[in-house]
């Protein structure tokens, strides 16, 4: 067996086994630490493919940032507030959702042709020139989503002088 | 990957945490002298000549101590923290240049690398605040994520800035950049970008309000005793140690600058040592600003972060970008640079002379003493003894 293919499983292994941590755990800051697992995993997977840049972005802006936020806002909660979390009413629909979302990715696997030869790393410059040529637009765009996301959030969060007797919405 | 490379991988991390772990020894004996010398004290003296041999009796002491883990801790997530802290710090190592020849593993996107790396450091703080199940413990684990998220901005700012100067992300390759001129000269405004927020990463005094003894007692790291609260110490050290790597590379041109005539090992040796020196240097600039500034309140710190570094960062990028694009000389840029530098100095004084301004000691001779007894301050404050 190549060694690729052994640091390929080991990869899919943490990806997995952080996966079915973050739906089997009761404790949720359990849950967002097998995230963290599975992103590392993840980023290995890319590594593996020679997306370089792909799997430090991965580490930078899942492993780091967004696990880290998740926690932060976790540990202000306490355990207990979540016991019940996994009664919901919802299952039906987030069942039918998830196959679907499964479906998809299945479909997309099979229709995608495997590349052949050798496979190398594309070089950080050529994938900056073509982020900021051909495909400039969708990258503006991206920003955009997050500056309007950004500016949701403060707006939810944001409560003029007079609101205070309202309560809290929780 | 035949059997040979595996070990010679494994050779390469054990020397390189030996030589670390060297490092980190001699820095704690650095810095309790230097502060000692700050604080007009002697420092430890004691053991081995002019107490020398101080940190290795530190860290026997620290080994042979018992570990204790609280009743409520959870155990998994408590054990795991000091290795959550540590081994991002190591790995950073894996692509830091000392020399042109001496690098573990010298990858294209190093500087990418590290800071994507250096970000996990902050889980483990996190960690252990939480799984020591101790109120103190989840208030620090809490200031240092919203801390080093914050401080993270500014931080691959700076970063960026170095890199858009050198048009690579190879740390080789950016110090082989500066063997004219040092990046220190064409951006002061991103070392002190880098070195304000470096500081704030690594949590030392300006900005340790995680683990301020005075309001957190300790922060994540009040449970924790014995070995494992010396693997906080020994990261801790490390990152210290790398950043002011970091900033001789990034910045001090590293060995490359002002360039040496020699070839060969001459060139190495004296290349390691023109870099020991350069790293001391910065490190005893932050042991002294460590024995100068008084801790930042933690929402002057977020201030200070978020309305002062990160819109500098962002102007840092822009003006850099100006000159890069139209192809103007580099003194543009470092007047530009410069201008903006003073600029946020003078932000800086002007917030923190306020009105509250007043002499904190003040010498009163013992005749006007005893010759005002009554209204004398000793007397309306020390009356409780």
């Amino acid at each position: 067996m190549p060694g690729s293919l052994i640091l390929f499983y080991v990869a899919a292994a943490f990806v997995l086994s952080g996966g079915i941590g973050v739906v089997v755990s009761k404790n949720i800051v359990y849950c967002a630490f097998s995230l963290l697992v599975s992103m590392i995993g993840i980023a290995g997977v890319f590594l593996l493919a020679f997306a370089e840049f792909l799997a430090l972005v991965q580490i930078l802006i899942y492993g780091g940032a967004v696990v880290i936020v998740i926690l932060f806002a976790l540990m202000l909660t306490r355990i207990e507030d979540f016991r019940d979390i996994s009664d919901n009413r919802n299952r039906p629909l987030a069942l039918v959702i998830s196959l679907g979302l499964l479906a998809m990715l299945i479909a997309s696997l099979v229709r995608t042709p495997t590349p052949q030869g050798d496979q190398s790393a594309v070089s950080m410059v050529e994938l900056g020139e073509s982020l900021f040529t051909d495909w400039a637009i969708p990258f503006e765009v991206a920003s955009l989503v997050l500056l309007v996301a950004l500016v949701g959030a403060i707006v939810i969060v944001r409560r003029d002088a007079g609101d205070e007797e309202q309560g809290d919405p929780s | 990957m035949s059997l040979s490379e595996v070990f010679i991988i494994l050779a390469k991390a054990v020397i390189l945490m030996l030589s670390v772990s060297l490092v980190v020894l001699v820095l704690t004996y650095a810095e309790r002298k230097a502060l000692a010398r700050i604080q007009q004290r002697m420092g430890p003296t004691r053991v081995g000549f002019k107490g020398i041999l101080q940190p290795v009796a530190d860290s026997l002491k620290l080994i042979t101590k018992e570990d204790i883990l609280p009743t409520w801790a959870d155990r998994g997530v408590y054990w795991l923290a000091p290795i959550a802290v540590f081994v991002p710090a190591f790995l950073m190592w894996v692509t830091i240049p000392v020399t042109r020849q001496i690098v573990v593993e010298n990858l294209d996107l190093g500087l990418f690398y590290i800071t994507a790396v250096s970000v996990l450091s902050v889980l483990g703080l996190l960690m252990a605040g939480w799984g020591s199940a101790s109120k103190w413990a989840v208030m620090g684990g809490l200031r240092a994520a919203g801390q080093l998220i914050s401080y993270e901005i500014p931080f691959i700012m700076a970063i960026l800035g170095v890199a858009m100067l050198a048009q690579s992300l190879d740390l080789t390759e950016i110090v082989a950049q500066q063997h004219s001129v040092s990046f220190a000269l064409v951006q002061p405004l991103g070392l002190f970008i880098f070195l304000t927020s470096a500081l704030a990463e690594l949590g030392r005094t300006p900005f340790d309000i995680h683990h301020a003894e005075s309001e957190v007692i300790g922060g994540p790291f009040v449970e924790y005793s014995g070995a494992h609260w010396s693997i906080f110490f020994l990261a801790e050290y490390m990152n210290t140690f790398t950043i002011a790597v970091l900033t001789v590379l990034l910045f001090l041109g590293g060995w490359s600058w002002p360039t040496m005539p020699f070839e060969g090992f001459l060139h190495a040796t004296l290349s390691l040592i023109w870099l020991l020196i350069k790293t001391s240097a910065v490190l005893w600039l932050i042991f002294w600003i460590r024995g100068t500034y008084p801790r930042l309140r933690i929402d002057q710190l977020m201030a200070f972060g978020w309305k002062l570094l990160v819109p500098l960062s962002f102007l840092n990028i822009v003006i850099t970008a100006i000159v890069l694009f139209y192809g103007l000389p580099l003194w543009v840029l470092t007047c530009l640079s410069g201008i903006l530098l003073v600029g946020a100095v003078c932000i800086i004084r002007l917030n923190s002379s306020s009105s509250m301004e007043r002499d904190t000691v003040r010498l009163v001779s013992a005749k006007d003493v005893r010759s005002k007894a009554k209204f004398s301050p000793l007397e309306t404050s020390g009356g409780a003894e």
